[in-house]
């Protein structure tokens, strides 16, 4: 076997071939020529030609005020998301290790809406906050729960992070639930015969012995959320309308069903590629962060 | 009671309530899912007076002309096995070759591949359909049952290619811990390397391949944007499930009854597997998100 060391053999290229070819025709070319058309005025029309228009869709982008918007909330929704998805997820971590007598049954009961797809849930969502949830209070005789969360900005983008949540916190906690199961419990009981409460030794022995762990949940909820489309598609649609910066919009749009509707609805096919170009230098950013932190961790380990 | 004990006691009320908590939403559906049109929308939280409605509401659904509920779920089940045991195939015959042969190409490659973990769907989508359509039309495949689009072939493909980064990077970690001496061992018996692929090293992959049909299935099962938009959605085009509830949505706009039950009949295949390989499926979707 030593002989094949630094030589391609047949058997490389065999083996290789199908992955390379549907990786090719799937991302490689389709991604060069996404970036041929941003700068072009291309439609996705076979057979009409196709004009070279420089940075003119990218500065439609920056000047357009639907994007700029659309960044914002999606910035909003994926840090609001982030910072429960992760305490949620900790907090059922913490309880289904603590030998509860049904762990078992909330394990996979927290667990189960992430089974199900986004465009599911939102539709099932949808009928809980426009139907059932307004129905609860006006028998209760509360104005704010009669009330739709999907007929407003503010609280339908809550709603949406409420359903993330809601989505996401059962497959965090079970990141979490295997690295706590990593810490020697030894060194917890350790601890507890000297003395120190429930919360000193969560705070100076679990979490940090559990703190690579955070670097994972952190850096796949910001991705998650930060991607978010098939509840957004769903739940709200990017609605209700209002106005921003004088403009009218939807209001609860994310980037990515941005990217979406610009091509779809609007049909501005080389608007939306640019548009799609700068997520992927967004998310690129988000993922070199994440390689530094990794690799920063690696050398101080 | 020690203190101990009465602690656990109201943690275990605590994540009893949680629990209820979280599963309500699933409770609400399935009662309503139980109901005619109008108290639905009139008495969304009440207990339905005919539970057995549920199978009315049903039938209908299984019968109905946008959700094509029996060729969906064939349809989705053809898709993500179909693209499931492709990936599983192909990456890990990518993944050992990469990792067998120490080349500067060989290491050029698999960079490039892991580097393509990130690019996300929307960055391609729109060159993508273009492209395929374009190459049915040089081919003179388009509206043919050999068509790429609105069909299997196109969207199995997409999926290997799209599976093929994250696949091929799971694996080359594991095969880079696999002694290369099992593998010389049997060349030296006269196995040629490709059986000893087969045989000898592709059994040993076992683990991280139920990461790998985990992780893909998973996501192949529930996705959305990618069918939606390589499966085109047109009458004659075949449809996964999602698409289908996407679509029923789309044409019964207040039928929540009917909506209901779809989004019920959309779930009870997947919580049906989760409850034969919950295991797996946890251990597969954690393995695969730490490495």
């Amino acid at each position: 076997m030593g002989n094949i060391r630094g030589k391609h053999t047949p058997i490389f290229f065999l083996f290789l071939l199908p992955s390379m070819f549907a990786f090719t025709i799937i991302i490689i070319i389709p991604l060069i020529m996404g970036v041929y058309y941003s700068f072009t005025d291309w439609n996705a029309v076979p057979g009409t030609p196709i004009n070279w228009v420089g940075l003119d869709n990218y500065i439609a982008m920056f000047s357009d005020v639907t994007f700029l918007h659309s960044f914002i909330v999606t910035i909003v929704f994926s840090a609001i998301s982030i910072v429960l998805i992760n305490f949620l997820a900790f907090m059922f971590a913490l309880l289904v290790t603590a030998k509860l007598k049904l762990a078992n049954l909330y394990r996979a009961g927290f667990f189960l809406p992430n089974l199900i797809g986004g465009i599911v849930l939102g539709y099932i969502w949808f009928f809980i906050f426009n139907n059932a949830i307004p129905a609860l209070g006006s028998a209760a005789g509360s104005d704010f729960f009669s009330q739709s969360f999907l007929g407003n900005r503010y609280t339908s983008l809550f709603a949406m992070i409420i359903v993330t949540t809601w989505q996401m916190a059962g497959y965090i906690m079970m990141i979490y639930v295997a690295a706590i199961q990593s810490v020697p419990v030894s060194l917890l009981e350790a601890a507890q015969i000297d003395g120190a409460k429930y919360y000193q030794r969560l705070k100076h022995i679990l979490m940090p012995l559990i703190a690579p762990a955070f670097t994972i949940t952190l850096f796949l909820t910001l991705v998650n959320t930060f991607r978010m489309f098939d509840v957004n598609f769903a739940l709200t649609a990017g609605g209700p309308s209002g106005i921003f910066m004088g403009q009218a919009l939807r209001t609860t749009e994310l980037l990515a069903l941005n990217i979406f509707n610009t091509a779809h609805t609007f049909n501005d096919q080389a608007q939306g590629q640019a548009r799609a170009i700068i997520f992927f230098i967004l998310l690129l950013i988000i993922s070199l962060v994440q390689v530094y932190f990794n690799k920063r961790k690696e050398i101080e380990a | 009671m020690t203190r101990g004990k009465r602690r656990n006691m109201w943690l275990e009320i605590l994540a009893i309530v949680l629990f209820l908590i979280f599963m309500l939403p699933f409770v609400i559906i399935l009662m309503n899912a139980a109901k005619p049109t109008l108290l639905v929308i009139s008495e969304p939280l009440a207990f339905p007076e005919n539970p057995l409605q549920f199978f009315t509401n049903a039938w209908h659904i299984v019968n109905d002309a946008t959700v094509r509920y029996i060729p969906s779920f064939i349809s989705s089940v053809i898709i993500t096995v179909g693209s499931v045991a492709l990936i599983v195939l192909t990456t890990s015959m990518a993944a050992w070759v990469l990792v067998r042969t120490k080349t500067r190409a060989s290491t050029a490659i698999f960079l490039m591949f892991v580097g393509a973990i990130i690019v996300p769907f929307q960055v391609v989508m729109f060159p993508l359909i273009s492209w395929l359509a374009s190459i049915e039309r040089t081919l003179g495949i388009a509206g043919t049952s050999f068509r790429l689009l609105g069909n299997y072939p196109g969207i199995m493909l997409a999926y290997m290619g799209f599976g093929a980064p994250l696949s091929i990077f799971l694996y080359h970690g594991f095969i880079k811990g696999v002694p290369v001496e099992l593998e010389e061992a049997a060349t030296i018996d006269g196995c040629s390397r490709a059986r000893t692929f087969f045989n000898i090293v592709f059994p040993i992959l076992k683990p991280i391949s139920m990461t790998v049909i985990i992780l893909n299935g998973m996501w192949i099962w529930n996705d959305f944007l990618l069918p939606r938009m390589v499966l085109r959605g047109g009458r004659n085009d075949v449809q996964t499930l999602p698409i289908a509830v996407a679509s029923f949505v789309g044409q019964y706009v207040r039928r929540w009854d009917l909506i209901l039950t779809t989004t019920i009949l959309a779930m009870i295949p997947i919580i049906i597997v989760f409850l034969f390989l919950q295991k797996h499926i946890i251990k597969g979707m954690v393995d695969g998100s730490i490495k």
